[in-house]
Formats: structure tokens, C-alpha cells, sequence
């Protein structure tokens, strides 16, 4: 009796099970046609940018128009097997509906500035290279491209670190201590505000080495906003706070370290931020004027030859690292700020 | 609830302490001139007391809690716990404020362990705090952000974060000041309940009569800034206490007779 009332009941939920997949096969083919239909639609521009790179001749001399195209038609086809595999991708399928109107964006974009450029010539041509030769110079300059990479990353890392450790311990110990407060906010007052970049002349000769006077100037850029909101954040940190720990046995080590720093991160962060954007900026002009090395003097370096390809090119990173970066600081941020509610999203 | 939890829970020895408030005066200087706040208290508090002082808005009691509390010094008089002055804040007198000033950073169960941190022995002694949270009966809430509690919840964390170092003083600064009164009553009983298990010595400030007379031994009723002491009223009433009880309501219409309010009673 209650084996034959499992099996039953085994047997109704299969066919339940099966039920639902049946009904839900069409069920799903009508309602996901209109996500899906971007789906392929973005799949047919790709193919269409591949077509467009074929069917003219370029009006140049471009090695690489004939692999851009085959790179055309092999993302055409991922983004099709991807739509038909459909919700058998899970996440993955979610983030390609997501971005399926922008992958059909950028391809008409590819096309349009393929035409404009390498097919018709619409736009004058050394200034605007048509995106093969892009490809040409990542394929082509790879080695110093990789090493302009290599060497920015590694000022911009050096100073900013340097830069946001000094510039954090100097804003907690001016929101904590009166009389350090006292030496080093009219200190901070005169020097904060001047553009970093303004020290550059003065920077390359007095520092025994280019790099070095970068960083100095890249940890400066830094340091300031970092040092203000800190401080600003420590100052913020309400006293019924410090009245809660100290009744219940904190020593001055603990309210600085796991009242006031804590409760000052949210502040500290903004600083970050800020010191993450002014500091990019004295990387790109320190590397062109005096460091020869990383991106900045790449640009420099093929603005000389007049190789606007590479400048693009040189750009493209650019902006994808200091993109990178800047999400790489809002990734810590939510971390570490997990207790806030309602922050942004970058 | 709370009852019940605390038969289980870790009991530890009685430990209050007495209070003996000795001729403190307090003032404040605002802007120059001196704003008299405390003006010559006197009173005595036994080991063990649930005690509340009870008084206008204004009129200096947070104050007092602050100077019991160690975390201001007093202009004139002295504070002694068990016969020894008080110099500083010590977890011995711990204080739940009006607000649960919970750090917001920290889950609940960091926020209970906060005192246990700061004295160094939260290693050894992790127990105490899920023993505490037990107590509040907010075990399941310990990896919650206070942004996630009620106003209730949070000042039962609050609570916790205070009971968790076995103070010998209880200091409680209209700590339900700002709830609902439901929340509010049960908290009441929940508190009551506490302080018969534990024995540690209370000292509850509130502007409400009922909550005073439902809850404490004894009440002293201060007067407007300067506070000075009106009256110091013995509640003679066993535990638990009736809301209806003739005697408290008795009791209720001369204090408030007392702080002039008798015309609304
Ligand atoms: N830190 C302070 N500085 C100046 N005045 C204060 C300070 N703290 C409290 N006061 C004043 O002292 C008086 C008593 O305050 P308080 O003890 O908080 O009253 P209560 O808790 O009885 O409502 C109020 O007039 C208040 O403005
Ligand atoms: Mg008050």
C-alpha cells in the first residue's frame, strides 16, 4: 500500500515534471523570441562588419583585413550558438541578453567606421585608421606595447600606493590628534590644492631619477584627496561611538583602529577615488614629458611618427586599464563596505 | 522568552556593586557664561538595586548616567563603586544609551563582542557572547547589519553588548525611550527578568512614571535644572509587578503631583 502510494506519487511528479517541460518549451520559444531576436540580430551585424571588410577593396595597405573579417564572422557565430543554446548557458545566457543590444550596436559601428574608413575614405585618412590597422599595431608593436603596458602600470601602482598609505595615515592621525593637526593642515592647506603636474619641472631636477620624480608626483596627486577625506571622515566619527567602546574597556589603540578608521571608510573611499582620477592624469603627462616609458610616451612616441594607428591603439588600453582600475576600487570598496546599504554601482 | 532562555544559559555569581553618589555638582560652560546642571545630588544605591531616577526632560540626568559612567569627571563631589572612587569608564558600569549606537560596520555578533575585544579576552571567551545573545533571544540574527534590525532588535543587541561584560552596574539611559509600546512593555518585563537572574544593580533613567514604578525598588524624582532631588520613593512591590496595581497607581499620582502634572491626572 504505501510502496504503490510512493511510486504514485513518484510517477505524478514525473509526469508533472514532464508536463511542465512540455508546456513550457513553446511557452518559452514565444516569450523569449524578442531577447533571443536581439540575440540573432546582433549575430547577423557581425556577420554583416565580416561582409563589409570582404566586399570592397581597401583603398590602403592593410595586412589584417582578412583575419578582422574572419574574427567578424567567428564572434557572429559564438553570439548565434550562444542565443540558440538559450537558457542552457544559465548566467552566461542572462548576461548575453543583457548586453545582446550592445553587441549589435558596436558591430554596425565597425561596420560604419570600416566603410568610412579603409573602403571609402569619407574620413581623412592618417588621422582616422581603420580599425584593421589597430589590429595591425596589437599584433604588430605587441612587444613594446606590452612594455609601455608593463612600465605604467608599475609607476601608477608605486605611487598610488605610496600616496594613499601616507595620505591615510596622515588624515587619521590629523582627525585624531590636535597637535599634529596643528603642523600639518597649514602645510596641507598651501601644498594641497596646487596641481601635481605644476611640480614637474621642478620634480625632474631635483629627483635623482625620472621615475622616481613621477612617483613622488603620482603619490602627491594621490595623497591629497586621500589625506582630506580621511581626515574629514575621522573628524565626522559621531562621540557616541567612542562613549559606547570606552564603556565597555577600549584603550585609545582601539577606538583609532576599530572605531574611528572603520567608521571612517566610507570617507576614505571617496578619497581613493578622487586620488585614483588626479593621479591618472600626472601618470599620462609625467610619462610624456620626462619618464621614457609606458603609455604616456607611447602616445608621445607615435604622435612623433605621425603613427595615429598606434595612438588609438595606445588610447584603447588606456582606458581600459584606468577602467579596470577604478572597478578594481569599487569591487574592494563593496567589500569591505558591505555594511552600507544603498551605495552606487559602478 | 528571556526567562526561559536564561535558565539555560551560563549563570554567573550575583555581582552588584553599590553606588554612593557624594554632593556632585556639574555645570557646563556654554559660550562663556556657566550652565548649572547637577546641583548637589545625594543618594545611595544598594548592591543588587533596580533604581530609577526620574525627572523633566532636561534636567540633567543623562548627565549624571555620564558622570556614573566615568565618562565625564564631576566639577565637585565624588562617585564611588563599592566604596572606591570612580575615576574613569570601566566595563564594571557599562551604559545601553537612549540610541543602540550599534557600530554599524560590525554584524550583531561583533557588536556584542565589542567589550569582550576591547579588553583583550575575546579569544578565550567567545562563548559569552552567543550565551548573550541567547539571552536577548537573538541568536539567529548574529550575522546581521544593524541596518537590517528593528528599533527594538537593535537595542536588544545593545542589551547583549552590555550584559556580555557582567557589569556590577547596569546603566540604562531611557533605553526604550524610543520604541513602539508594545515592544516596549515586553521589554520592560524582559529587563526585569534579567536583573532577578543576574543581581547586578540598575540604574535606570526615564521620563516615563509607570515604567519607573513597574520596574524599579526605588524611584528619585529630580526636579528642573539644576537638578536637585524632589523625592525618593521606596516601591514596596513584589516582582512581577501588575500594570493595574493599586498601589503603583497610588504611587504614580504623587509623583506626578509632585512634578505639577497632577491636574492631567
Ligand atoms: N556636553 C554638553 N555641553 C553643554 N551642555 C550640555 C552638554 N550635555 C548636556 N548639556 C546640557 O545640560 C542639560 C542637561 O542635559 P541632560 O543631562 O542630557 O538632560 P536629560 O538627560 O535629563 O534630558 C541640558 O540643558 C543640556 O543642554
Ligand atoms: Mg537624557
Amino acid at each position: 500500500m504505501s510502496t504503490y502510494s510512493a511510486s504514485k506519487t513518484v510517477a505524478l511528479a514525473q509526469s508533472a515534471e514532464e508536463g511542465a517541460a512540455l508546456s513550457g518549451r513553446p511557452l518559452s520559444l514565444a516569450f523569449s523570441f524578442p531577447p533571443g531576436g536581439t540575440g540573432v540580430f546582433a549575430s547577423l551585424a557581425w556577420v554583416g562588419f565580416g561582409i563589409s571588410c570582404l566586399w570592397w577593396p581597401d583603398i590602403g595597405d592593410w595586412t589584417r583585413t582578412h583575419q578582422l573579417a574572419a574574427a567578424a564572422f567567428v564572434m557572429s557565430g559564438a553570439i548565434f550558438l550562444a542565443t540558440v543554446a538559450g537558457s542552457r548557458l544559465g548566467r552566461f545566457n542572462a548576461g548575453l541578453q543583457r548586453r545582446a543590444p550592445w553587441l549589435l550596436v558596436s558591430a554596425l559601428f565597425l561596420t560604419l567606421w570600416e566603410v568610412a574608413t579603409a573602403k571609402f575614405g569619407w574620413l581623412p585618412l592618417p588621422f582616422f585608421p581603420p580599425p584593421q590597422s589597430i589590429i595591425e599595431v596589437y599584433t604588430d608593436d605587441l612587444p613594446k606595447l606590452l612594455d609601455s603596458i608593463i612600465a605604467s602600470v608599475k609607476l601608477q601602482l608605486g605611487g598610488y600606493v605610496i600616496g594613499a598609505t601616507v595620505g591615510f595615515l596622515t588624515g587619521v592621525s590629523i582627525g585624531w590628534s590636535r597637535s599634529v593637526g596643528y603642523w600639518v593642515h597649514p602645510v596641507l592647506r598651501f601644498i594641497g590644492p596646487l596641481p601635481a603636474t605644476a611640480w614637474l619641472p621642478i620634480a625632474f631636477f631635483t629627483f635623482p631619477s625620472s621615475w622616481s620624480a613621477s612617483t613622488f608626483l603620482i603619490a602627491l596627486a594621490t595623497g591629497f584627496p586621500v589625506t582630506v577625506l580621511t581626515w574629514s571622515g575621522v573628524a565626522s566619527v559621531s562621540n557616541a561611538y567612542y562613549d559606547v567602546a570606552r564603556t565597555l574597556g577600549a584603550k585609545p589603540s582601539f577606538l583609532v583602529l576599530k572605531v574611528a578608521i572603520p567608521a571612517a571608510l566610507p570617507h576614505v573611499f571617496v578619497g581613493l577615488f578622487m586620488g585614483l582620477g588626479s593621479s591618472f592624469a600626472v601618470l599620462v603627462v609625467a610619462e610624456m614629458i620626462g619618464v621614457k616609458a609606458g603609455l604616456g610616451w607611447y602616445l608621445q612616441w607615435a604622435q612623433g611618427w605621425a603613427a595615429y594607428a598606434n595612438m588609438y591603439a595606445a588610447l584603447i588600453v588606456m582606458s581600459l586599464l584606468c577602467s579596470g582600475a577604478i572597478t578594481l576600487l569599487f569591487r574592494t570598496r563593496d567589500r569591505l563596505l558591505i555594511w552600507q546599504k544603498g551605495v552606487v554601482k559602478w | 522568552m528571556v526567562a526561559h532562555a536564561l535558565a539555560e544559559a551560563v549563570t554567573y555569581p550575583a555581582v552588584g556593586a553599590s553606588l554612593d553618589v557624594e554632593r556632585i555638582s556639574h555645570a557646563f560652560d556654554i559660550d562663556g557664561s556657566v550652565l548649572p546642571v547637577l546641583d548637589d545630588v545625594n543618594f545611595s544605591v544598594k548592591p543588587g538595586e533596580f533604581f530609577a531616577l526620574l525627572g523633566p526632560s532636561g534636567c540633567g540626568k543623562s548627565t549624571l548616567l555620564r558622570l556614573v559612567a566615568g565618562l565625564e569627571a564631576p566639577r565637585s563631589g565624588v562617585l564611588r563603586e563599592d566604596g572606591d572612587p570612580v575615576t574613569g569608564p570601566f566595563p564594571s558600569r557599562v551604559v545601553v544609551f537612549q540610541d543602540p549606537t550599534l557600530f554599524p560596520w560590525r554584524t550583531v555578533w561583533n557588536n556584542v563582542a565589542l567589550g569582550l575585544e576591547a579588553q583583550g579576552i575575546l579569544k578565550s571567551q567567545r562563548q559569552r557572547v552567543d550565551a548573550a545573545l541567547d539571552l536577548v533571544g537573538l541568536s539567529q540574527f548574529r550575522n546581521a547589519y544593524p541596518h537590517q534590525l528593528s528599533g527594538g532588535m537593535a537595542q536588544r543587541v545593545a542589551l547583549a553588548r552590555a550584559l556580555v561584560n557582567d557589569p556590577k552596574i547596569l546603566i540604562l539611559d531611557e533605553p526604550l525611550g524610543k520604541l513602539d509600546s508594545l515592544t516596549r512593555i515586553t521589554m520592560q518585563a524582559e529587563i526585569v527578568a534579567l536583573w532577578q537572574r543576574k543581581g547586578f544593580t540598575t540604574l535606570l533613567v526615564t521620563h516615563d512614571v509607570e515604567e519607573a514604578l513597574f520596574l524599579a525598588n526605588r524611584v528619585i524624582v529630580f526636579g528642573d535644572r539644576p537638578a536637585r532631588i524632589k523625592a525618593d520613593i521606596a516601591v514596596d512591590r513584589p516582582y512581577p509587578r501588575h500594570r493595574g496595581d493599586p498601589r503603583l497607581a497610588e504611587l504614580r499620582r504623587s509623583i506626578l503631583g509632585l512634578l505639577g502634572l497632577d491636574a492631567t491626572w
